[in-house]
C-alpha cells in the first residue's frame, strides 16, 4: 500500500511528499516516506575528466564527518600527557577500546599495526550513523549505499593482498577452501562454498549489513516522525495517533543511538576478523 | 523491500537506493583516506607513544620498587652483619677485658708476693745479722765476765790468753751443751 502512495507522490521532489497543510482529515492519504528520502538534488557539480563529481547533502555529511573526527581526535591527542584530562580521557577510552577490544581481541598476534586502520573505520562510521540523529544532518551517510560499499572495499582490498602477501597467492586461496578438521569428502562440498562465501559474498554483506540498517532505521524514524505530523487534527484518534507517534518517534531515536554505535563496531569488527583471517590461516 | 519494489516500479524517473554512482563511491573513498591519513599519521602515534610510555612508566615504577626493595632488604641484611659482627666484637673485648683484669689481678698478687717475700727476706736476713752481732757481743762479753769473774773467784789474773781461751770455749762449750739438752 505505502508503495503505491510512494511511487504515487511526486518523485522529482526530493521532499517528503504531503507538504506543510496534509493533514488526517484534510483530505490527504498518508504521505509515507520512501526512497525518494535517500535522495538529493546535487548544490553544485564538478566536472573532473570525464567524471560528473555531484556534490550534495550526503558529501556535506561525509566532509562534516571527516572534519569531526580528524578534529576531534587531533585535538585530544595534539599535547598527549601521561595523566590524561578532558579530551585526552575520552579519546583514550575510544583509542584503548578499538586497541584491546577489537584489535587484539579480533586479530590477536599482529593486531597492534591495525589499530589505526580500525580506528578510523570505527569512528567515522559512527559519526557518519550518528548524522541520522544529529538535527539538522538527520541523514546517516552511511545510509547511502555507495558510502558503505566503498568502507566495504577498502577493507576487502585490504585483507585479500594481505593474505596472499603473507599466506603465499595460492595458499590463501586454498587455506581458505580447505579448512582442516574436516572428513575429505566434504571438501566437495565445502570448498566452493567457502570460497564464494569468503571471496564474493563477504564484501557484499559487510557493505549491505551497515547501509541496510542504517537505510532501515532512518526510514523508520521518518515513517513516525511523519506520522506524528500528520496525525495533528480535530479528532480524538488523531490527537491520539499524533502523541504516540512522537514518543515511538523519541524512542526509536534512542533505540537509533544504540544500532548505530553497535552497527559501527560490527563494520569494525568484521573488518577485523578478516584481516585476522588473512593474518592467520585456520589451523 | 517494499521500498526497492516500488523504487524499481518508479525507476525510470528515480535511480534506485542500491545504485553506486561513482562520484559518490569515490568521495566514500576519498573522505575514509582523509581521516585515516590524518589519524594514523599525526593524532594516533602520538597516543600510542604516551600509552607506550605509560605502561612503561608503570612498569618501570614497579621495576624501581622492587629495586628498591631489594636494596633495602640488601641494606637490612648488611646492618644485621655488622650488628653481629659489632656484637661479637663486643663480647671479645670484654673477654679480653676480663682476661685482661684477671691476668693484671694475678700480676699484682704476685708483684705483691715478692715484695712480701722480699720484705720478709730483708726482715731475716736483718735478723739473723743481728742475732750474729748480738751472739757475737754476749760471747765476748760473757768470755770477759767469765774471766772477769773466774780471776776474782780464782784471784788469779788471767792473763795467758791461750790458757784463757780454752777455758772460756770449755766453758762455752758446756754452755751449749746443756742449752742443746
Amino acid at each position: 500500500m505505502f508503495a503505491e502512495v510512494v511511487s504515487a507522490s511526486a518523485p522529482t521532489s526530493v521532499s517528503a511528499a504531503g507538504g506543510p497543510d496534509c493533514h488526517l482529515m484534510s483530505g490527504c492519504g498518508f504521505p509515507a516516506p520512501g526512497a525518494e528520502i535517500f535522495l538529493f538534488e546535487d548544490i553544485f557539480t564538478l566536472q573532473l575528466a570525464s567524471l560528473e563529481f555531484g556534490f550534495s547533502k550526503v558529501t556535506v555529511l561525509l566532509l562534516l564527518g571527516v572534519v569531526a573526527v580528524v578534529g576531534f581526535f587531533t585535538y585530544a591527542f595534539r599535547k598527549p600527557k601521561l595523566v590524561p584530562r578532558g579530551a585526552q580521557n575520552i579519546g583514550e577510552v575510544g583509542y584503548v577500546f578499538v586497541r584491546d577490544g577489537i584489535a587484539k581481541e579480533t586479530i590477536g598476534h599482529g593486531g597492534e599495526k591495525f589499530v589505526p586502520f580500525l580506528f578510523s573505520f570505527f569512528f567515522f562510521v559512527w559519526v557518519l550513523n550518528f548524522f541520522g540523529i544529529l538535527p539538522g544532518a538527520q541523514l546517516p551517510a552511511t545510509s547511502i549505499f555507495a558510502i558503505p560499499v566503498a568502507f566495504a572495499l577498502i577493507v576487502y582490498f585490504t585483507w585479500v593482498p594481505l593474505g596472499m602477501i603473507k599466506q603465499g597467492p595460492i595458499k590463501f586461496f586454498t587455506n581458505m577452501m580447505f579448512p582442516p578438521g574436516v572428513p575429505k569428502p566434504m571438501y566437495i562440498l565445502l570448498a566452493p562454498i567457502e570460497l564464494i562465501s569468503n571471496i564474493l559474498v563477504r564484501p557484499f554483506t559487510h557493505a549491505v549489513r551497515l547501509f541496510a540498517n542504517m537505510f532501515a532505521g532512518h526510514l523508520l524514524l521518518a515513517t513516525f516522525s511523519i506520522a506524528a505530523f500528520y496525525l495533528i487534527s480535530a479528532s480524538v484518534i488523531g490527537i491520539l495517533g499524533s502523541v504516540a507517534s512522537f514518543v515511538v518517534t523519541v524512542a526509536l531515536t534512542g533505540f537509533e543511538a544504540f544500532i548505530q554505535a553497535l552497527q559501527a563496531y560490527i563494520f569494525t569488527l568484521l573488518a577485523a576478523v578478516y584481516i585476522g583471517s588473512a593474518l592467520h590461516a585456520e589451523h | 523491500m517494499k521500498v526497492v519494489a516500488a523504487v524499481s516500479a518508479a525507476s525510470e524517473e528515480m535511480p534506485s537506493v542500491l545504485a553506486v554512482p561513482v562520484d559518490e563511491l569515490i568521495i566514500g573513498l576519498i573522505a575514509f583516506l582523509i581521516v585515516f591519513g590524518a589519524l594514523g599519521k599525526f593524532a594516533l602515534p602520538k597516543i600510542k607513544a604516551t600509552l607506550d610510555e605509560r605502561a612503561d612508566a608503570i612498569e618501570g615504577g614497579l621495576q624501581r620498587a622492587e629495586e628498591a626493595q631489594a636494596e633495602a632488604s640488601r641494606v637490612l641484611e648488611e646492618y644485621k652483619e655488622q650488628l653481629a659482627s659489632a656484637r661479637e666484637e663486643a663480647s671479645a673485648i670484654r673477654t679480653q677485658a676480663q682476661a685482661d683484669r684477671s691476668s693484671m689481678v694475678e700480676e699484682a698478687k704476685n708483684e705483691a708476693r715478692q715484695a712480701a717475700a722480699q720484705v720478709t727476706a730483708a726482715a731475716e736476713a736483718q735478723m739473723a745479722a743481728d742475732r750474729a752481732q748480738a751472739m757475737s757481743t754476749l760471747t765476748r762479753q760473757v768470755g770477759e765476765l767469765s774471766v772477769e769473774l773466774a780471776s776474782k773467784v780464782v784471784g788469779e789474773s788471767l792473763t795467758d790468753d791461750a790458757r784463757v781461751r780454752s777455758t772460756v770455749d770449755a766453758f762455752l762449750d758446756d754452755l751449749e751443751r746443756q742449752a742443746s739438752n
